[in-house]
C-alpha cells in the first residue's frame, strides 16, 4: 500500500476517516463504482479500499453522470473536486446498462480519458469485443477478485506516473487485452482486429472455441472461467 | 481450560469450512471474502453475507410470487431476479446456490412452469441450508473470539 509511506502510522483508524471529507489526497486513486447490486457494490468497495483506493460507489449509471456532472437533466452543480481515476461499473444493470455508461462516458471530452472497467458475470464473446471496441479498458468476469484490483491499480498507478500513456482509454502496450482465443490471425491488437465472433448469440455463458492459441492462458468451457484477465507484463 | 475453547472452536470451523467446501456448497470466492476482513474491518464477511440474505429472501418471495400465477407466469422477470440471483451468489462464494439458479434460468427461458417449479423448490432447499450453515459458522467465530478474548485479555 503505497500510500503508507507518506502517512504517519495511526493504528486503528480507517485511513479513510482522515481524508472523507477533507482536501484529497492526490496520491490515493480514486475510484468510482458503479453496480445495481448491494453485495456486489459492498465487496468492490472493499476490495478497492483495502487495495488503498478511495471509493466512491453508486447504485446505477444515472447516479454516476450526476456524480461527474454529466447529467443532463440535473444542471452540472461542479463535483467536488475529486478527480476520478478509474470507473469500474457492472453490465448488467436496470435502466442504464454499464455499456451505455460507457459511451457517454467516451463521447465526453472532459471524461473520457478516464480509464473504464466493465464487470460482468456474463462471459460472453459478442458482448466483450463489445466493451473493448467502445473503450472499455477491460472486461472482467465476476466475481471479481483482489488480484483484479491489484492489476488495475498496477495499471493506473503507472499511467498517472506516466510511465504509462493512457491512450484515449486504451491499454496500448496491452498485447491480449482478453484472455480469449484470438481468432483473427495476427496477434496484435486483438481488442480491434475483427476477429469473427462465433454463434454466441445466447444469453448465458457460452462456452468458449478451445482454439489453441499463442496465449499461454488455457481457456476452458466452463461457466467460471475468467476469460478476460489480461497480462500486465510492461514495466515502468 | 478457555483457550482450550478457543482453538477447539477454531478447528470446528475449519471442518465445517472444508466441509462446505468438499460439499460445493461454497467455492474460492469464500475465501476471497475471509481475506478482505482485517482489523479495519473486522466483522466483513459477515456483513456482506448479512447483506446477501436479506436480498436473496427478497429474490425468493418474488419468484415464489411469479410462479404462483397459474396462468401467465413472467419469465422474463424471473430471469432478471435470477441474475441477480446468480451473481450474489457467486460474489459470496455460494456455489451449489448459484448452480441451481442457472437451472432454474435455463427452464424460465423455455416457459418451463413445472421445471420452474422444481427448480424453486431446489433454490429454497439450497438456500436454507447455506443459510443456516454459514450462521453456524458466525456463532462459532462469535465464541471463538470471546473465548479467545478472556484466556488472553491482553492480546485484545
Amino acid at each position: 500500500m503505497a500510500s503508507n509511506d507518506v502517512l504517519p502510522q495511526v493504528s486503528g483508524f480507517k485511513k479513510d476517516e482522515f481524508f472523507d471529507h477533507s482536501t484529497h489526497d492526490s496520491q490515493e486513486l480514486h475510484v468510482l463504482a458503479v453496480d445495481d447490486s448491494v453485495v456486489d457494490r459492498k465487496v468492490v468497495e472493499r476490495l478497492l479500499k483495502i487495495s488503498s483506493c478511495k471509493v466512491t460507489a453508486v447504485d446505477s449509471g444515472r447516479r454516476a453522470l450526476q456524480f461527474l456532472g454529466l447529467d443532463e437533466e440535473k444542471s452540472s452543480v461542479g463535483f467536488d473536486g475529486l478527480k476520478v481515476n478509474m470507473i469500474i461499473t457492472d453490465y448488467c444493470m436496470p435502466g442504464m446498462t454499464g455499456y451505455e455508461l460507457l459511451k457517454k462516458i467516451k463521447e465526453s471530452s472532459t471524461f473520457r480519458e478516464i480509464p473504464v472497467v466493465i464487470m460482468s458475470s456474463e462471459n460472453v464473446l459478442a458482448r466483450i469485443d463489445r466493451c473493448l471496441e467502445e473503450g472499455a479498458e477491460e472486461y472482467i468476469v465476476k466475481p471479481v477478485k483482489l488480484s483484479d484490483v491489484k492489476r488495475l491499480k498496477d495499471y493506473l498507478t503507472r499511467v498517472s506516473c506516466g510511465c504509462v500513456e493512457a491512450e484515449a482509454g486504451r491499454f496500448s502496450d496491452q498485447k491480449n487485452k482478453r484472455k480469449l482465443p484470438d481468432l483473427s490471425s495476427s496477434s496484435s491488437s486483438p481488442s480491434l482486429s475483427a476477429s469473427p465472433s462465433p454463434s454466441s448469440s445466447s444469453s448465458s455463458s457460452s462456452s468458449l472455441p478451445t482454439i489453441s492459441s499463442s496465449s499461454p492462458l488455457s481457456i476452458s468451457s466452463s461457466p467460471e472461467s475468467p476469460s478476460r484477465r489480461l497480462r500486465t507484463d510492461s514495466s515502468c | 481450560m478457555l483457550g482450550f475453547g478457543a482453538d477447539r472452536l477454531r478447528a470446528d470451523m475449519n471442518r465445517l469450512l472444508a466441509l462446505l467446501f468438499h460439499q460445493g456448497v461454497l467455492d474460492e470466492q469464500f475465501l476471497q471474502l475471509q481475506q478482505l476482513q482485517d482489523e479495519t474491518s473486522p466483522n466483513f464477511v459477515s456483513e456482506v453475507v448479512n447483506i446477501y440474505f436479506h436480498e436473496s429472501e427478497k429474490l425468493l418471495r418474488n419468484l415464489r410470487g411469479l410462479l404462483s400465477d397459474r396462468e401467465l407466469s413472467d419469465y422474463k422477470k424471473m430471469g432478471i431476479h435470477l441474475n441477480q440471483f446468480m451473481g450474489s451468489s457467486s460474489s459470496i462464494g455460494a456455489k451449489r446456490v448459484r448452480n441451481v439458479c442457472v437451472a432454474f434460468r435455463a427452464a424460465s427461458e423455455q416457459n418451463n412452469r413445472v421445471g420452474c417449479l422444481r427448480a424453486l423448490e431446489m433454490l429454497e432447499h439450497e438456500y436454507c441450508y447455506l443459510k443456516n450453515r454459514l450462521h453456524e459458522l458466525f456463532q462459532m467465530e462469535q465464541q471463538r473470539v470471546m473465548a479467545a478474548g478472556v484466556r488472553y485479555p491482553m492480546q485484545n
